[in-house]
């Protein structure tokens, strides 16, 4: 599946299927700080993504 | 993982509550926290004009979009820091909320040039004057809300803060012993003398994850990039070490911060029902020690604020 990040903005191709709490695992993300976005949706972290989705990993933290 | 009230397919788990919501009901979860907090903290009425700090952050949009779906009357002020393509895209942000979104319930916004009445962007002034960039800009965003809201009469002015905002901060004070900036910790802050507007945090019950959730929920188009100049602040770190502690242990950011609260709300009433003169409010503390700004007028504990300083400091730097 092909990812995208933030902060700096960038792709990665990560092999499907997998787990959204495995996936955030495997890049060593905290759930608290993150949404998982896969098209236009939310889902939720027990959610199984294909290797064909489109995800967007989106930090939260903002502000100095 | 499904809804906990309506039992579909859950957009979002939010183990701190021990709940997953649907679209739907998450947004009603988010506007009964944020109607709790505005009656619990008694933070503003149907008629109050309320005044809100919009920066084109997910926080700031996010509630401009809740305080009017709730109802209420809020228009907002943008200050424009001039932070070369960072201002350019927040602004586009927030214009384009306002004439989507705010517009068809009538409210309006403002904006503020800091190039236009500082004479120059956000990161020349703090070289000019030899202070770091974000204190700079929060002593003008501090300044220019306030004076807005005084000037233009409204009754109340409201920031995006949420329950990450509040944590980190607390934890920072407590870090570092800054008991004296404890007492302005709270979600309300009284307009305690004439000049000082009504401060009020709506979101101070959401954590962060939870109002960027609402805001892609609810296709508001924010900016997700953090600002340039706040890179290594450590309000970030703070952030990051509560968040790694909330994934251990869910609710911690709230028995943090709310239990802070409960315990001034409690210390305040014990001292007065003693024997012994109850210690001073925040608001009578300010009282006794403001006055106005021989410059400007706004209210200062020094003969000249801290915003009339930096501008002296500014010109005269520009000037050498």
């Amino acid at each position: 599946m092909r990812v995208t990040l933030s902060h700096p903005e960038r792709q990665v191709e990560i092999p499907g299927p997998k787990r959204v709490k495995d996936l955030l695992r495997d890049l060593n993300l905290v759930v608290e700080a993150h949404l998982v976005i896969r098209g236009d949706d939310l889902v939720t972290e027990d959610e199984l993504l294909k290797d064909e989705d489109q995800v967007e990993i989106r930090p939260v933290i903002s502000g100095g | 993982m499904n809804c906990k009230k309506c039992k579909i397919k859950a957009v979002i788990g939010l183990p701190r509550h021990n709940a997953a919501f649907c679209k739907a009901c998450f947004n009603e979860f988010v506007l009964e926290q944020v109607t709790r907090a505005i009656k619990g903290e008694r933070m503003f009425g149907r008629d109050d004009r309320i005044l809100v700090a919009v920066s084109g952050g997910k926080d700031s949009l996010a509630l401009w979009d809740i305080l009017l779906k709730l109802g209420y009357k809020a228009d907002a002020l943008y200050v424009d820091l001039g932070i070369p393509g960072y201002s350019t895209k927040s602004r586009e942000k927030v214009q384009q909320f306002a004439d989507s979104v705010a517009r068809t319930h009538e409210a309006k916004l403002l904006i503020h040039k800091v190039e236009e009445e500082e004479g120059a962007g956000i990161r020349e002034l703090a070289d000019l004057i030899h202070r770091p960039t974000c204190s700079t800009c929060g002593t003008i965003k501090r300044y220019q809300f306030n004076r807005a809201a005084v000037e233009q009469h409204y009754d109340v002015m409201a920031t995006g803060h949420n329950l990450d905002d509040e944590a980190s901060r607390l934890l920072g004070n407590v870090l570092h012993w800054q008991e004296e900036y404890l007492d302005k910790q709270g979600p309300s802050l009284p307009a305690s003398v004439e000049g000082f507007a009504k401060k009020v945090k709506p979101l101070y019950r959401l954590s962060e994850r939870e109002v960027a959730a609402y805001s892609v929920l609810n296709r508001i188009d924010y900016i997700v990039d953090e600002c340039p100049m706040a890179k290594g602040s450590k309000m970030l770190l703070y952030k990051e070490v509560l968040n790694r502690l909330e994934t251990e242990s869910p609710g911690t950011k709230q028995a943090f911060y709310c239990g802070f609260l409960e315990k001034q709300a409690r210390a305040l009433q014990q001292g007065s029902g003693q024997a012994q003169p109850a210690p001073p409010s925040m608001a009578e503390k300010d009282r006794a020690t403001l006055h106005p700004c021989a410059t400007c007028s706004q209210p200062t504990t020094a003969e000249i604020c801290s915003y009339c300083k930096m501008m002296a400091r500014a010109k005269a730097g520009s000037t050498r």
